[in-house]
């Protein structure tokens, strides 16, 4: 079955049974993918997969657009299927659409939905509903300092491993009264112990010696406190890693004079939002990191800092190096290492040996013409590519 | 031109900074749109006059009054106050708020000489926690210092340890909060947290019983002390008592927790009004509020709307929104375009020690603590550092700024930038500094190279 032809089926079904149903219909053949222990392959298909393409708001459009020119033009076996996400719509049916991709081709790569902030509390940020509802639980940052991109620290190389699917991010508020709100931060055992598992397996895969736990123990007891329990746990069954733990505070101020001590760093939601945006800011800016989601059936890959850019939306000067170094992670999830590291070189070239930068960069560049300077790149190592 | 009614002819001619002569006393009267406002009594306007120190043009002006006429006239009470001068510089055109909030600083300064603070030949009596471990170091430091500038302190030493009152509720000692009550400034060293001593730290304490809503941590960047980042100029105001610190934990079920998060109104109100407050009298141009309202929309919502309120009466300060996230970002990449940010509890804990960490950490940042009923107690921020307790290697730096943001609280600018400046010099001379700024020279050597520079000033 390819995928336009899932698609359809699943709109018949969509007509037959209302909306509540076709959820059920796709969690029951959810279920069966839960009941083997194995990752279920991507959606593949005559040796081409097939991958959901969320381009999201502000810059989002544009960079995914460059990152299809650049997959077509490295004949990358990857086809996309665009779902759009229109923020501005009140009904939740988009981003319903958009769960239903992903579930069908298991990988995802996505721009920021915008969230307007003065809307009211019943619409959910949709990229938090993606990540809640596909249980996302881990996001995963590498921050590297590269040469050649200016910077004040250099020598930077830290795995943010951030709980990414409780924490403060439950949107679980109510007005007791008029005048006083209550946000609840919730706290689970269960996915505490799976984070800080994911964290130490990662450690462990990438030859790792240290794993830092950030949290505010000191104040909030419990929550905190459960968290950095189920931590030293997991943290015993790995006598090879070096565990400690970090107060937020204190981390901030330390990665701010001396980052290169760091080297994984675990922790739930809201910290981990900190923690990722200044070590994104130290080793160059939001526009240099890719990001990725993982949760056991599905990944789902963008940008690390998540900013939708709206005031360079359209005007060519955005940075495409997050969401192209994001679409290498891509590349590796769905196991095509060749491919992967032959673009991630070209790009990192483009970066540290052309320096041919954008203006968040200090540079001069625009968007197109880094992407052309990768394309050239990719060519003058000598695979087969369509011409330029 | 009918509004302004003084005596000295030369403002209608220039500008009134460029006549440096300008020293004559004027009686401003404000014309009635500003009815309403302190200055429609007519015998008010007798009883003060004030003096207009020309500084910059164009800008705002710092207004330095002089108490005459039936006031014995205590030397300078400093008032701030933005006044805008028109392009046409034929008078002085003013807010009302910013009138009101100055005159009514004006008229308070003007009581005060009359109660007990300034009785005694112009002292004015603060309250000196020493703390723990290198606190009683650190505080003999600031008294000398404050000695040699000759600044009308009078110190009041109470010690601050948790007693049990009645009722088994914790709380500081009586003659402490006294003390407090009376002087209504307080300066504090570090303090010992004590674990498993069954009761609450005991700064928490103190906040609780003085009701001390915002920490105010302006970040500046020390020119003799090298950090990556220079030009930082950005002041952290934290609301103090709410927000993710409500302490309110439950266990729900047996591996599953949930922590409080409260954000109230009132809180969110008076920390708005404080934080415009402060950028008006310490002259600042922006105020940006910090927020995540994308994912907590209620509460952070709620402290958003309070802020556009409170913004809505302070039309001179530019006000913003941003992003906890990306402050954070921009915060290490180009500190120099924040100036003032406001925030709720947690963000503002975090924010506060990062940016103390752009300038290099605990040992070098000032810290104060406002609380309801005028009472405010500057601290310093760093440990107790049990282990150079007593050896005379600590760094004073943190509580002599600290001091120095009292003073200025207390509008003795002049004695405050005389001790800032030299602690500077001191640092950018790098010839006495202690072991953590990178020098190998005691505590005393320290302070006493400050005192000479401040004699020598």
């Amino acid at each position: 079955m390819t995928a336009r032809s899932v698609q359809s089926l699943s709109g018949a079904l969509k007509l037959l049974f209302n909306n509540r149903l076709t959820r059920v219909y796709g969690a029951a053949t959810c279920t069966q993918r839960h009941k083997s222990s194995y990752t279920p392959p991507p959606a593949r298909y005559g040796g081409r997969h097939t991958v959901t393409l969320i381009p999201g708001d502000g810059i989002g459009p544009e960079l995914s657009k460059h990152v299809c020119e650049l997959f077509r033009f490295c004949c990358v076996p990857v086809d996309f299927e665009v779902v759009n996400v229109d923020s501005t719509k009140d009904s939740e049916d988009d981003i319903n659409n958009a769960i239903m991709a992903i579930r069908r081709n298991g990988v995802a790569l996505k721009g920021n939905i915008e969230t307007n902030h003065n809307l009211p509390p019943s619409y959910k940020s949709r990229n938090n509903l993606l990540r809640t509802t596909l249980d996302l639980y881990a996001n995963v940052m590498h921050c590297q300092s590269l040469p050649g991109v200016r910077s004040r620290q250099t020598n930077i190389d830290i795995i943010i491993i951030r709980e990414n699917t409780e924490g403060e991010y439950s949107s679980l508020e109510h007005e007791n009264v008029p005048g006083v709100v209550e946000c609840l931060k919730i706290i689970t055992r269960t996915k505490s112990l799976r984070i800080a598992d994911y964290a130490f397996k990662t450690a462990r895969a990438q030859g790792r010696g240290r794993v830092t736990a950030v949290h505010k123990a000191n104040i909030m007891k419990l929550a905190d406190g459960l968290f950095l329990e189920c931590c030293k746990e997991v943290a015993s069954g790995y006598p090879e890693i070096t565990f400690d733990s970090m107060i937020v505070d204190n981390t901030t101020m330390q990665l701010v004079s001396r980052p290169q001590q760091f080297d994984v760093m675990v922790m739930p939601n809201l910290y981990g939002n900190v923690v990722s945006n200044v070590c994104a800011g130290l080793v160059g800016g939001p526009g240099l990191v890719p990001g990725a989601n993982y949760g056991t059936d599905y990944a789902v890959f963008e940008t690390g800092t998540r900013n939708t850019g709206k005031s360079i939306a359209n005007s060519n000067t955005a940075n495409p190096t997050a969401m192209l170094l994001a679409s290498c992670l891509l590349l590796d999830h769905l196991k095509l290492h060749a491919y992967a590291s032959m673009l991630r070189r070209a790009i990192l070239c483009t970066v540290t040996e052309t320096r041919l930068h954008t203006a968040d960069l200090g540079g001069h560049g625009s968007t197109s013409e880094v992407v052309r300077s990768i394309m050239s790149a990719v060519q003058s190592t000598g695979p087969r590519t369509l011409s330029i | 031109r009918e509004d302004i009614d003084q005596s000295d002819s030369s403002l209608y001619r220039g500008s009134l900074v460029t006549d440096s002569s300008f020293r004559e006393r004027i009686s401003i009267r404000v014309p009635p749109l500003y009815r309403g406002s302190l200055v429609t009594d007519s015998s008010f306007r007798e009883r003060i006059s004030i003096r207009v120190t020309p500084l910059l043009f164009g800008g705002s002006l710092r207004i330095s009054c002089e108490l005459v006429r039936g006031y014995r006239s205590e030397g300078s009470l400093r008032i701030s106050g933005s006044l805008r001068i028109s392009e046409d510089l034929c008078f002085i055109r003013m807010a009302g708020n910013a009138w009101r909030s100055m005159l009514s600083q004006v008229v308070g300064g003007a009581a005060r000489p009359l109660t007990a603070a300034f009785s005694r030949r112009g002292m004015q009596t603060v309250t000196m926690i020493p703390g723990d471990g290198i606190g009683p170091e650190i505080s003999n430091a600031v008294m000398k210092i404050f000695e040699a500038a000759k600044a009308p302190i009078q110190w009041e030493e109470r010690n601050v340890t948790a007693i049990q009152g009645p009722g088994g509720r914790w709380m500081i000692p009586p003659d402490c909060k006294e003390s407090m009550d009376q002087s209504k400034i307080g300066l504090k060293g570090p303090l010992k947290t004590p674990i498993a001593a069954g009761h609450p730290s005991m700064n928490l304490l103190l906040r609780k019983t003085f009701d001390l809503y915002a920490n105010v941590r302006p970040c500046v960047s020390i020119e003799g002390y090298k950090t990556p980042y220079t030009d930082v100029n950005l002041v952290t105001i934290r609301e103090n008592t709410e927000g993710e610190y409500s302490g309110i934990e439950h266990l729900i079920v047996e591996g599953v927790v949930q922590s409080i998060k409260l954000i109230t109104e009132d809180a969110s109100r008076r920390i708005a009004e404080y934080a415009f407050e402060y950028a008006r009298n310490n002259q600042r141009s922006s105020v940006t509020a910090v927020h995540k309202a994308n994912i907590m929309r209620m509460s952070d919502g709620l402290f958003l709307r309070k802020c556009r309120e409170v913004a809505e009466n302070y039309k001179d300060i530019k006000f913003t929104e941003m992003y906890l996230d990306t402050v954070c970002l921009n915060m290490v990449q180009d500190p120099t375009q924040f100036d003032v940010l406001v925030m709720p509890n947690l963000y503002g804990d975090i924010l506060s020690d990062l940016c103390a960490g752009l300038i290099g950490g605990l040992g070098v940042t000032p810290s104060g603590n406002i609380g309801a009923n005028g009472v405010a107690i500057f601290e310093s921020v760093h440990g107790t550092a049990p282990d150079i307790a007593g050896l005379d290697m600590a760094n004073p730096t943190a509580l002599i700024l600290s001091a120095v943001m009292m003073l200025r609280h207390m509008g003795l600018h002049d004695i405050g930038n005389n001790i800032q400046n030299a602690c500077f010099d001191t640092i950018r001379d790098k010839k006495v500094l202690t072991k953590d700024l990178g020098g190998n020279s005691k505590c005393s050597e320290f302070t006493d190279d400050i005192c000479r520079r401040i004699q020598d000033m």
